[in-house]
């Protein structure tokens, strides 16, 4: 049957509608995008290049944070550093009104390292775990009771907001085993938070192996051990290389879980800098996302803090847009090799 | 052991319980199926099957599509220990006499001396060269001379060997379909079993590389027992020995193929056969 004209033209009206409700909600994530990109990109760029050669502010790279000191001096206005402004007045004997603002001059290089340092720990435990029993859900299991009980738990998991895990963190590792604030308890409350994504994303890719793979290789004789290692696990790895890498990106950017656990506000020592190889696990450290919250919350705010907040939410960024940006230039390389 | 000579020397130490070869040489592997049943859960798609597949000779099974073929050749590997709440409830597959389906019979072993070609022709994602040694190299076979010599052995046995010598190291998935299948098929021979299993091997393949292979099964006779489920009751006639006609699981008639095509004694066989139904 055709429809009558009126009808037709309802139809069309209402195509046209949603067309545009769905092109302008795209719009709306685009600009919101390039919004926060460019705010922090051109803001956080004013911090991390300068016009003069090097081009780069290696200062704010490179040194840990320091004080910064605002003053009038002869009509010029100075700002210098904790060790700026101590050498200044070695040679300078007058007194000046000054005005100290934390953290604002230096840099951020602890709280690069300190990420760094979390990231690397967190995703070793989580892949490793993660993994082992995404191989165990997928390759050995046999769907039961049991099994689903598991899965329910991984779900729920993986719902469990961020400063929840921060809670249980601190519970169990810093308070219960006695870690205090360290990399160790970061390291376990940042891997049990992305486990169940890695989890998830792990299984899928496994399970995305064709089955005739597996049985071409157990008809060969094969153990289930030397299928999976040999034949499965090795075509899964682009797919855990990409949950990986929103893995990576959420452990370094979570601030609720290792406030508790392993962020320090401030540290003059770097990381490696321990009287023996053991205190290593037990220190905490700087970490960006932390580092910006107490830029932008925990002190005072003026012109002089909106320049570290923002340099450090570039930086933040374009870490976390490497580690990403190696994770898929890897992924690619091995799925160049395996298609089907 | 003298009746172990096929056996890569590595593999025989660790394995507890083994198909033996039988003493005479000339007498290859026998498959003797009795009254066996068997269930995917509830459902019951084989009903006491008994059938002996006699050695170096080509066997094989047709019958209309879910009629439990498959199902049987897989049962000879224990394949269908993959397959969840797939089971056995009665009934026994004894291989040159040693019951497979034994709680201490060792599965891998199993497999390593029951090959088999998939439907779906499965090269894995490596070069021609390594799905070849695969099998070698996960039974522990790693000298590179000996793994050389296997390959290009298996190769030549699956009449590949001239198509592929220039390139073994390029990846398996660059080759035709019909290729793929033999790559299949050599990579089964390499580990040197006494029964390869074929599952409608021709079954995506065009008249070229059907025929290449159904040649292929012809020389491969001489050495292995085969047993290939297919559809294609022509490719039956072409290439098997005996033939055992499947319907609704359960085995209507098992004889020598020209007995089968020519003079069925079950009314169903010959209607299927001259395509009445099925």
């Amino acid at each position: 049957m055709i429809a009558a004209p009126s009808n037709r033209h309802r139809s069309k009206l209402l195509e046209g509608s949603l067309f545009w409700i769905f092109r302008i909600g795209t719009y709306l994530v685009l600009l919101c995008a390039t919004y926060i990109f460019l705010d922090i990109g051109i803001k956080g760029g004013r911090t991390v290049f300068q016009k003069a050669a090097p081009f780069i502010n290696l200062t704010f790279l490179t040194e840990p944070p320091q004080t910064l000191y605002v003053f009038d001096y002869q009509g010029k206005k100075m700002e210098l550093s904790d060790r700026e402004f101590r050498e200044w007045k070695v040679t300078h004997k007058e007194d000046v009104d000054v005005t100290s603002v934390s953290y604002s001059a230096g840099g951020i290089w602890p709280c690069i390292v300190g990420t760094g340092l979390l990231v690397i720990g967190s995703m070793t435990l989580a892949l490793f775990v993660g993994i082992s029993c995404a191989i165990y859900l997928s390759e050995y299991s046999r769907d039961g009771r049991f099994i689903r009980l598991i899965r329910v738990a991984i779900l729920n998991l993986a719902g469990v907001p961020s400063i929840v895990f921060g809670l249980f963190g601190f519970g169990l590792f810093v308070i219960f085993f006695g870690w205090n604030v360290s990399l160790l308890s970061g390291w376990f409350t940042l891997g049990l938070m992305v486990l169940p994504a890695i989890i998830t994303a792990s299984e899928e890719s496994l399970r995305a192996v064709p089955q005739g793979l597996r049985e071409g290789s157990l008809a060969l004789g094969a153990t289930k051990w030397q299928t999976v290692r040999k034949n499965v696990l090795p075509y899964a790895f682009p797919g855990i290389l990409t949950s990986s890498i929103l893995g990576i990106a959420r452990v370094a950017g979570e601030t609720a879980p290792i406030m508790f656990t392993a962020a320090y506000a401030m540290r003059d020592e770097m990381p490696w800098q321990v009287p023996h190889w053991t205190n290593f696990f037990f220190q905490g450290v700087m970490a960006l996302p932390y580092h910006i919250y107490v830029v932008s919350s925990k002190i005072p705010q003026n012109e002089y803090t909106e320049r570290v907040q923002y340099g450090t939410a570039f930086v933040f960024l374009v870490v976390v847009m490497l580690i990403a940006l190696t994770s898929i230039l890897l992924r690619e390389k091995q799925r160049r090799r395996l298609s089907w | 052991m003298v009746s172990l000579i096929r056996m890569p020397e590595l593999v025989e130490e660790k394995l507890p319980r083994r198909i033996e070869h039988p003493a005479n040489e000339i007498e290859a592997a026998t498959i003797e199926v009795r009254e066996l049943d068997f269930a995917y859960g509830n459902h019951q798609v084989l009903h006491d099957v008994g059938l002996d597949v006699p050695a170096r000779a080509v066997t094989a099974f047709i019958g209309p599509s879910g009629c439990g073929k498959t199902t049987l050749l897989r049962c000879i590997n224990r394949m269908n220990d993959l397959i969840e709440n797939a089971r056995i409830t009665r009934g026994s597959i004894h291989l040159n006499g040693v019951d497979i389906n034994a709680p201490d019979l060792d599965v891998v072993d199993l497999r390593r001396r029951v090959g088999m070609v998939f439907q779906k022709s499965n090269p894995f994602p490596k070069s021609i060269y390594e799905n070849v040694s695969y099998g070698l190299r996960i039974a522990g076979i790693n000298k590179r001379s000996q793994v050389d010599e296997a390959v290009e052995k298996s190769l030549r046995a699956a009449a590949l060997w001239d198509e592929v010598k220039e390139r073994l190291d390029a990846n398996a998935f660059g080759l035709s379909g019909g290729q793929q299948q033999r790559l299949c098929i050599a990579r089964a021979l390499a580990v040197e079993p006494d029964v390869i299993l074929m599952d409608e091997p021709c079954s995506a393949l065009d008249p070229i590389a059907t025929a290449k292979i159904e040649e292929l099964i012809q020389e491969l006779k001489t050495r292995y027992t085969i047993v290939i489920v297919t559809h294609n009751m022509q490719q039956a006639g072409r290439v098997s020995d005996h033939t055992g006609f499947f319907y609704l699981g359960k085995l209507v008639e098992f004889g020598p193929t020209t007995k089968i095509f020519t003079n069925p004694s079950e009314k169903r066989t010959e209607d299927y056969i001259t395509g009445r139904f099925g």
